[in-house]
């Protein structure tokens, strides 16, 4: 499988490993004892239903959340412990936008850049290189609210690239987006992978892109994780043929939305009533 | 740290230069002010044996909309929340300390330079300050108030999730702060009830410093409302950064 050659490459090295991983909000158990480990250099998918915990998890990850219980560590460093060090080490690509619309292309660049301490002197070439790499070089100057959504879309994920990260997280980058556009991002993305032996560590609910892109994958479900392994071993433990069955015979065919909804709908109350 | 403090002042600063519209619509407000209450007030204050009143007014809108431009900058967090560029900053490896401090101060300047705009059109109404001195000392109450204000919006977004909570913060606290501050009226020889009131409220003490300092015309003196203006800023900048640093996504 070439997936695995960056992984192969760096046998022993771990880029992301959880273990015991829990978030409780008052009764309610969102992440339930979650323990995994990414391998330095692969795709890793990260599936579930809506409310599932996916976005819990990669809030705990990237240190944007404290876990009630359980330890991260990511590139060798203790996320809780040490979260400014840890965030030097990736990029993330968070699930609804996050640049600043009343910036240009090359400014929101320049802010990530001060803000991740990258020397005045690198800003400029750095920056360059990264807008070149999602094609968007020609609009550097530009106002980010002249952009279409395909084009934050790869903005952001040049931005995550400017302190140079070893691990790229990616909650949904693809939703939203037309067929062209999401393509254009996978190839990005793989080809971050591939030249840079970058860890990639994405969800998605389009089944048919984890499976052309990700090397392992893992399902969560209801804050558990319900499978995990490569694609093949995924089809053969679930004898299905594709990953989108292997995923609905692991997770069941109930729509998630009214429960997630709930769920959502408690966050928020007590997001209200601290 | 003073990188990430100042890419965020500048950012504000960006923002604010590019809000054309913004800024027109800042200087609406006191323009119509200073017409309204300056000129149609003033035959009556005049008559009570008070003097001129526009240029006991003026100060007191130049508070006004370093108050309006400070807290507004301040509770802009919850629009960095709603848009989603607030995950940006929280996530850098910098302290939220220092965000809270860039925002804060970027958020005062911005207000300053909204008051001395209203500073110079208010040479138009028969403004004429007495010194340069009293100038710049004027500036010093207000960048207090800006800081104050800017740090205090902060504060109150850090607690807030949307801008729903926008209309009750702007009826129940900025306007309640602006209309019982002194900005409008002397505040010698009032009821009990308001003149408690009055003192009270943090922005009496800006705007009569700043009244003193380009007027001559102060209630308190300058040192007390120095002092006070002075310790309000460092408190609310502490409490704002301890909200902000609670801030979750």
């Amino acid at each position: 499988m070439d997936g695995y050659r960056h992984g192969a490459e760096e046998e022993q090295r771990t880029s992301i490993v959880a273990t015991g991983l829990t978030k409780r909000y008052g009764p309610l158990v969102a992440v339930d004892n979650i323990s995994l480990s990414v391998p330095a250099g692969v795709v890793f998918a990260f599936l579930g239903p809506n409310g599932a915990g996916k976005s819990t998890c990669i809030k705990m990850f990237t240190s944007l959340l404290q876990p009630t219980a359980g330890d991260i560590t990511l590139e060798g460093i203790d996320v809780a412990k040490h979260p400014h060090r840890a965030r030097k080490h990736f990029g993330i690509v968070f699930q609804d936008q996050s640049l600043d619309d009343e910036l240009t292309a090359y400014e929101n660049m320049e802010f990530h850049a001060v803000l991740y301490g990258v020397p005045k002197q690198e800003r400029e070439r750095r920056i360059d290189k990264a807008l070149r790499v999602v094609d968007l070089e020609d609009r550097r100057k530009d106002l980010v609210k002249t952009f279409s959504g395909g084009m934050k879309r790869r903005l952001e994920i040049a931005r995550s690239l400017v302190h140079h990260p070893n691990v790229l997280f990616l909650d949904e980058p693809t939703t939203g987006l037309d067929p062209q556009t999401r393509r254009n991002i996978w190839e990005h993305i793989k080809q971050l992978n591939r030249e840079r032996g970058m860890t990639i560590f994405l969800t998605t609910h389009y089944m048919e892109e984890a499976e052309a892109i990700a090397d392992i994958i893992a399902i969560i479900d209801h804050g558990r994780i319900v499978a995990q392994g490569t694609i093949s071993e995924l089809k053969r433990r679930t004898k299905t043929k594709t990953l989108e069955e292997a995923f609905l015979k692991l997770t069941g065919k109930d729509i998630r939305e009214e429960q997630a909804s709930s769920v959502d709908r408690m966050r928020m109350r007590r997001r209200m009533h601290p | 740290m003073s990188g990430a403090v100042y890419v965020m002042w500048l950012r504000q600063l960006k923002r604010f230069w590019r809000s054309k519209p913004r800024v027109i619509g800042g200087l609406a407000q006191p323009l119509l002010f200073l017409f309204a209450l300056g000129m149609g007030f003033g035959p009556v204050y005049a008559a009570a044996g008070q003097g001129d009143y526009l240029q006991f007014l003026i100060p007191g809108i130049i508070a006004m909309s370093i108050l309006f431009t400070a807290m507004f900058n301040g509770i802009e967090v919850i629009w960095d929340r709603q848009f989603g560029f607030l995950k940006e900053t929280l996530v850098a490896p910098v302290s939220r300390t220092a965000i809270m401090l860039g925002k804060t101060l970027g958020g005062a300047t911005v207000a300053v330079l909204q008051g001395i705009v209203v500073l110079c059109l208010s040479l138009l109404f028969g403004y004429r300050p007495a010194s340069v001195g009293s100038v710049l000392l004027g500036l010093v109450f207000m960048t207090l108030i800006a800081l104050l204000f800017a740090s205090f919006g902060i504060a109150i977004a850090s607690k807030m999730r949307d801008m729903h909570g926008f209309q009750l913060i702007m009826n129940f606290l900025i306007m309640p702060i602006f209309f019982l501050s002194g900005a409008l009226f002397p505040l010698d020889g009032l009821p009990k009830a308001i003149g408690t009131v009055t003192t009270l409220d943090p922005l009496t003490y800006g705007v009569d410093g700043l009244r003193g300092a380009l007027t001559g015309l102060n209630h308190y003196s300058l040192l007390l409302d120095l002092g006070v203006m002075a310790a309000l800023v460092i408190i609310t900048t502490l409490i704002g950064a301890y909200l902000f640093s609670k801030v979750e996504l």
